[in-house]
């Protein structure tokens, strides 16, 4: 059962911020629900004011501008919504493929990408795929509007870059060029992934060569992190040869690993994992050239 | 003002149709949409179990798109169409997946059945003839612990077809 509170339905995101800075501890954002009100039940939070978002005209709206090629996800844009968009299909294969596979239906109606980035929950997908596309997260406060890098907006388990009064107000992210493909690959045994690696492969022009290589790990530890370590072996490898290479960076990649013991396993078990998802990983990437 | 009296607590007035009959609630905005379906309006086909958005028990569907009512505002529902299990026949005549269900036997205990029926209907929607693997893949957050799911898998199977045929 829920304890009662009330709901405001602002018309702005400045009304939104606010509403935030005038009740403080005692309000939350609130957009799908679907992480909010398990822990309202729970008992792990108390809120006497939700500020609903969804009531925002705008915050909902999913765009591709063809000419700068960045897709742009408002804040309040369902993971279905994500999945189903005809320019996410057919211009960002891998988002659509990731989102159909996040929780289950029912959550993908009405959970959001806003929500799931700003929860923070370490066993997540989107956050782990958005690092590999180098996505800038907007943040709307009172005063101004500012841009997050990605790679700095997760700062550890549920906690964000985002200051208690402002809204995520959209994702954005650039299209990939024609050498670049993407894997992501996910296992688990709860609701909720145990580990996810997503990498995004840039193949020189004649595809013989890595050009750049982009891998994040997620679920394990804390908060999802690109591999600088492992990508900087991989890069500029001969595809031919880049098998030795790819253990090496398996390798850097299992020792960067921030993993934690939790009911998903052991750390010393996830590191093991982390090394062979990103063999996979790269290798399901390298094969969509061909 | 009695200093005793306890605050009153925030309460919206909502409208929405429920199985294509309007009504005018006052609800709280804590109260969930299964509480107010169970409770208010005496639809005790959609089950409260996990509370957690896992089990697909206490599905029901909001403008056509399966939600867990354990964990969907009540508010949240305000100017929608809400339909559960206790809408979907026709006066007498069962839907075709109500009636797939019996024919297959894909119930037993019968907890998880509302749930099911309703996601395999929004499936059937969405994709009138899904592959095995696109109904295992929609219903996977529908949770079985009687049936197998193979039984369930024929019936929604079953059910597309006796669909397909009926729109010719």
């Amino acid at each position: 059962m829920l304890r009662p509170f009330e709901m405001h339905q602002p018309e702005s995101v400045e009304a939104a911020s606010a509403l935030v800075g005038r009740y403080g501890d005692e309000a939350a954002f609130y957009a799908g629900g679907t992480e909010l009100l398990l822990v309202m039940k729970e008992g792990l939070v108390r809120y006497r004011h939700l500020v609903d978002l969804k009531t925002i005209p705008g915050l909902g709206a999913l765009d591709y501008d063809a000419a700068s090629r960045v897709l742009r996800i408002g804040g309040t844009v369902t993971h279905r919504a994500l999945e189903r968009h005809p320019a996410v299909r057919e211009r960002f294969p891998i988002i659509a493929e990731v989102e159909r596979q996040v929780a289950n239906v029912r959550v993908r109606n009405v959970g959001t990408i806003g929500g799931n980035l700003c929860f923070a929950e370490p066993h997540a997908d989107p956050g782990t795929l958005f690092l590999t596309f180098d996505a800038e997260v907007e943040l709307a406060g009172p005063r101004d509007v500012r841009t997050v890098p990605m790679g700095a907006f997760f700062t550890g388990a549920y906690e964000t870059a985002r200051q208690p009064d402002e809204v995520l107000t959209a994702v954005r992210l650039r299209e990939g060029g024609p050498h670049t493909r993407w894997a992501y690959m996910k296992f688990g045994i709860h609701e909720r992934p145990t580990l996810g690696v997503a990498v995004a492969l840039t193949l020189d022009a004649d595809r013989r060569g890595v050009e750049d290589v982009r891998i994040a790990v997620g679920c394990v530890g804390p908060t999802p992190a690109r591999v600088p370590a492992a990508e900087d072996i991989l890069r500029g490898a001969p595809l031919a040869e880049v098998d030795g290479r790819l253990e090496r960076a398996a390798a850097a990649a299992a020792a960067a690993a921030d993993a934690v013991d939790d009911l998903h396993g052991s750390a010393e078990y996830k590191v093991e994992m982390v090394k062979v998802f990103v063999r996979r990983a790269f290798r399901a990437a390298a094969a969509r050239f061909s | 003002m009695d200093a005793a009296a306890p605050a009153a607590r925030p309460v919206v007035e909502i409208s929405l149709t429920v199985n294509g009959r309007p009504h005018t609630l006052t609800v709280e905005p804590r109260e969930t949409l299964l509480d107010v379906l169970r409770v208010r309006l005496g639809l005790t086909g959609a089950k409260l179990s996990c509370d957690v958005q896992v089990c697909g028990a206490c599905t029901v569907l909001v403008d056509g798109l399966p939600v867990s009512a354990c964990t969907y505002l009540a508010y949240e529902a305000r100017g929608r169409q809400v339909l559960t299990i206790e809408g979907l026949a026709d006066g007498d005549r069962l839907h075709p997946l109500q009636q797939a269900f019996i024919d297959h036997a894909a119930f037993q205990c019968g907890y998880c059945t509302p749930g099911m029926i309703l996601a395999a209907k929004a499936l059937l929607d969405e994709i009138p003839r899904p592959t095995a693997d696109e109904v295992k893949h929609y219903l996977r957050g529908n949770i079985c612990r009687c049936t197998g799911y193979k039984k369930i898998l024929e019936a929604v199977a079953a059910a597309a077809e006796a669909l397909a045929a009926r729109h010719g």
